[in-house]
C-alpha cells in the first residue's frame, strides 16, 4: 500500500518510510510478545533471582544474605566435589565415544546400498527414548547382578557381580547408555555427509589418496561445521543428565556417590534438603562452566571449522 | 566405489582386449558382491546390538520375574501377561489409566501451545524487520544453550507462591510462551527456506502481517509444524523433572513419575512388572516413531545442518 520505489522525490518518502518502519516494529513486538513474556518471566527473571538466592541461605521460608559462603562452601563439600568429578568424567568420556560412533556409522550409511533406511531408523530410534524413565528402568534391570549383561559376561568367565551396585562399573554403564543414543548426532552427520560433493572424493581417489587420507583431508574439513554443532550440543547435554541417574541410583547417587551427577546433587540440595541458596550457587557454577566451554569451543572453532561461502 | 572406478576408466587408447575388460568387470562385481555381504552382515550385527535392549525389554516383560535374572535368552517357556496385569493394577489406589490420561492431557496441550507460540515467534524473527530483531534473536539462541537448572529453583518458588503446585498449569505455562528455543529455531530455519516473494506480494497488495501469517505462512509451515508437534509430544511424554517438582499427588502423576513411584514401591526384585510398565509407557512414543520417522529424521538433520 505504501509503494516506496516509484517516483521518489528526496523529501516525500521519508515520513512514510519512517511510519512503515514504525509499523514493522510494532508488528514485530506484537508477534514476539508471548516469547518476550516467557523470556522475562520464566528465564531472565528467574536467572536474576537465582543469582541473588545464591548469595543467601534461602530455604523456602527465609533468605539471609551470606555473601560468598555458598560458593566457598562448594569447595569444601566432598559430595559436591565428587559430583563434579563424576560429571566431568562422564562428559569427557561419553561425548567423544558417542560422537565417534555417530560419525563412523554415518559414514557407513552414506553409501548407495539397499536397506539403508532400515539401519538408519533402527540406529536413530534409541535416541528418542534413551533419556526416558522407562529406559532407565530397563537399563537398571539389564545391568543388575545376574541380569542379561552379567549373564552374558559370565559366558566368558567374567563375573562382575552386577554393574548397578559396583561403584567402578557405574560410569561405564552410563557411558553405554549415552553411546546407545548415538543415533541423534548420527542423523545430523549423515545429512552433512550427503552434502559433501562426491567429486571431491573421486578426484582424491584418482590422485591415489587412501581411505584414511580422504577422511582427514575431505570429510573432516567439509564436515567441520556439523562436527562443531554436534560437539557443542552433546557436551552441553552431557552436563545435564538427570532422569536416568535418578532412577538407576534410587535418587541418591549410590553406590558410594558414583552416580552422583551434578544435576542430581543440585536437585538433592535444592529439593530434598531445601538448601535452595546452595543449589542456586551450584546452578550458577554450571551456567558459568557451560558458558566458558561454549566460548572456548567457538574460539577454537575459528581454527578448525570451515564454513563454505554459500552454506545458506 | 571400486566398481565405478573400473567402469569409468576403460580408456579407448589403451590396448585392453574385450576379454580383459570382461574379466576385470567380473572381478569387480564379485568383489562388490562380497563387500555387500560383509557390509550387510556387519550392519545387521550392529542393528542387533543396538536393538537388543528394546528386544530384551519386550520379552522380559512377559517373563515371570524369577526368570529375568540369570539368562541372556529373551525367550521363556513360561511367558505370560501376568506382569502387565500387575502393572495395570495401578499404584496406591490410583488406576494406571489415570496416569495415561494425565500424560496424554499434558502432552496434547503442550503440543498445541508450543506449536502455536513457536510459529508466531518464528514468524516475527524470520519475516518482520523490526528494530532489535538481531539482538532478540541472539538472546533466543543463547537460551538454547542455557542449562535450565539455573531457572528451576526461582520458577519453583514463583509457581509455589502462585499456588500452582499440584496443577498442570505449572507444567504447561512455558509452552504457551514459546520458551523452547529449539522449536522456535527449527521453524525459523524452515521459514528462511520459503521464498519471500509470496508474502511480499501479499504485503504490497495491502495484507497486514496477521493476514500474511495466517493465510499464507501457516499453511506453508505445515511440515515444520508437524515435526515440532512430534518432537514436543515425545519430549513432554518423557519429561521427568517438571512433574517430579510440581506434581505431589499420585492422582495427578504423569507416567514417568508414576513409573518412579512404582519402582520405589515394588520390591526391588520385581523387575518383570517394572519393565512391563516401562513398555506400556513407551508405546505411544513407538507409534509416533513408526508413523512419523521421516519427519523426525529430517527435522533433526536440518537442525544441525543450518545451525
Amino acid at each position: 500500500m505504501t509503494t516506496t520505489h516509484p517516483p521518489a522525490t528526496l523529501t516525500a518518502p521519508r515520513p512514510s518510510q519512517r511510519r512503515a518502519r514504525m509499523r514493522e516494529t510494532i508488528a514485530g513486538y506484537t508477534f514476539l510478545l508471548p516469547w518476550l513474556l516467557g523470556f522475562f518471566l520464566l528465564t531472565f527473571g528467574p536467572m536474576v533471582a537465582s543469582l541473588y538466592l545464591s548469595f543467601t541461605d534461602y530455604d523456602l521460608f527465609e533468605a539471609n544474605w551470606v555473601g560468598l559462603d555458598n560458593y566457598t562452601g562448594l569447595f569444601s563439600d566432598p559430595r559436591y566435589l565428587k559430583s563434579v568429578q563424576v560429571t566431568v568424567t562422564y562428559v569427557l568420556i561419553s561425548t567423544p565415544v558417542k560422537l565417534v560412533a555417530a560419525l563412523l556409522v554415518a559414514m557407513l550409511l552414506n553409501a548407495r546400498r539397499r536397506g539403508l533406511g532400515f539401519y538408519r531408523s533402527a540406529f536413530y530410534a534409541p535416541s528418542l527414548v534413551a533419556a526416558s524413565i522407562s529406559i532407565a528402568i530397563v537399563w537398571k534391570a539389564m545391568f543388575v547382578d545376574d541380569a542379561a549383561v552379567d549373564s552374558f559376561l559370565q559366558i566368558f568367565g567374567i563375573d562382575t557381580g552386577g554393574w548397578v551396585g559396583n561403584q567402578d562399573l557405574t560410569m561405564p554403564m552410563f557411558v553405554l547408555l549415552a553411546l546407545w543414543s548415538f543415533g541423534g548426532p548420527m542423523v545430523i552427520f549423515l545429512a552433512g555427509l550427503k552434502q559433501v560433493p562426491t567429486e571431491l572424493y573421486e578426484a582424491a581417489e584418482m590422485d591415489g589418496a587412501g581411505a584414511f587420507r580422504r577422511f582427514l583431508t575431505i570429510t573432516v574439513p567439509m564436515m567441520s561445521p556439523v562436527i562443531f554443532f554436534n560437539l557443542l550440543m552433546e557436551t552441553i547435554g552431557a552436563f545435564q543428565v538427570f532422569g536416568s541417574a535418578f532412577i538407576i541410583s534410587g535418587g541418591t547417587g549410590a553406590p558410594a556417590d558414583s552416580a552422583l551427577f551434578y544435576t542430581l546433587y543440585l536437585y538433592i540440595r535444592g529439593f530434598t534438603d531445601f538448601r535452595m541458596g546452595y543449589a542456586s550457587a551450584m546452578a550458577w557454577v554450571l551456567v558459568v562452566v557451560v558458558g566458558v566451554i561454549t566460548v572456548l569451543l567457538f574460539k577454537t572453532s575459528k581454527g578448525w571449522v570451515h564454513y563454505q561461502g554459500d552454506s545458506r | 566405489m571400486t566398481t565405478t572406478l573400473t567402469d569409468a576408466t576403460p580408456p579407448t587408447s589403451s590396448p585392453v582386449t574385450q576379454e580383459d575388460s570382461d574379466r576385470l568387470r567380473q572381478q569387480a562385481q564379485g568383489r562388490s558382491r562380497l563387500g555387500s555381504v560383509a557390509y550387510h552382515a556387519f550392519m545387521v550385527v550392529v542393528s542387533l546390538v543396538v536393538l537388543y535392549p528394546a528386544i530384551w525389554m519386550v520379552f522380559s516383560s512377559t517373563k515371570p520375574h524369577a526368570e529375568i535374572l540369570g539368562s541372556v535368552s529373551p525367550f521363556s517357556p513360561n511367558a505370560s501377561f501376568d506382569n502387565y496385569l500387575t502393572a495395570l493394577q495401578g499404584i496406591g489406589g490410583v488406576s494406571f489409566w489415570t496416569f495415561v490420561w494425565n500424560s496424554t492431557f499434558v502432552a496434547v496441550v503442550s503440543v498445541i501451545a508450543t506449536v502455536a507460540s513457536s510459529a508466531v515467534t518464528a514468524y516475527a524473527f524470520a519475516r518482520i524487520d523490526f528494530r532489535g530483531r538481531g539482538l532478540w534473536f541472539a538472546v533466543m539462541l543463547g537460551t538454547l544453550l542455557l542449562p535450565f537448572h539455573v531457572t528451576m529453583i526461582p520458577q519453583y518458588i514463583l509457581f509455589q507462591r502462585l499456588g500452582l503446585i499440584n496443577t498442570f498449569t505449572a507444567l504447561l505455562i512455558g509452552n504457551f510462551l514459546a520458551t523452547s528455543a529449539f522449536h522456535v529455531f527449527l521453524i525459523v530455519q524452515f521459514l528462511r527456506g520459503l521464498p519471500r516473494e509470496l508474502d511480499e506480494a501479499a504485503r504490497i497488495d495491502g495484507a497486514g502481517h496477521l493476514r500474511v501469517f495466517t493465510s499464507i505462512i501457516l499453511p506453508l509451515l505445515r511440515p515444520a509444524l508437524i515435526t515440532v508437534a512430534i518432537f514436543v509430544f515425545i519430549s513432554t511424554w518423557n519429561e521427568f523433572m517438571g512433574p517430579l517438582l510440581y506434581l505431589k499427588r499420585p492422582d495427578l502423576y504423569t507416567l514417568p513419575i508414576a513409573l518412579r513411584l512404582f519402582v520405589d514401591q515394588t520390591t526391588t526384585s520385581d523387575y518383570g512388572a517394572q519393565v512391563a510398565m516401562a513398555v506400556l509407557a513407551l508405546i505411544p512414543v513407538a507409534i509416533f516413531f513408526f508413523v512419523f520417522q521421516r519427519y523426525l529424521i529430517d527435522g533433526v538433520a536440518t537442525q544441525g545442518l543450518k545451525g
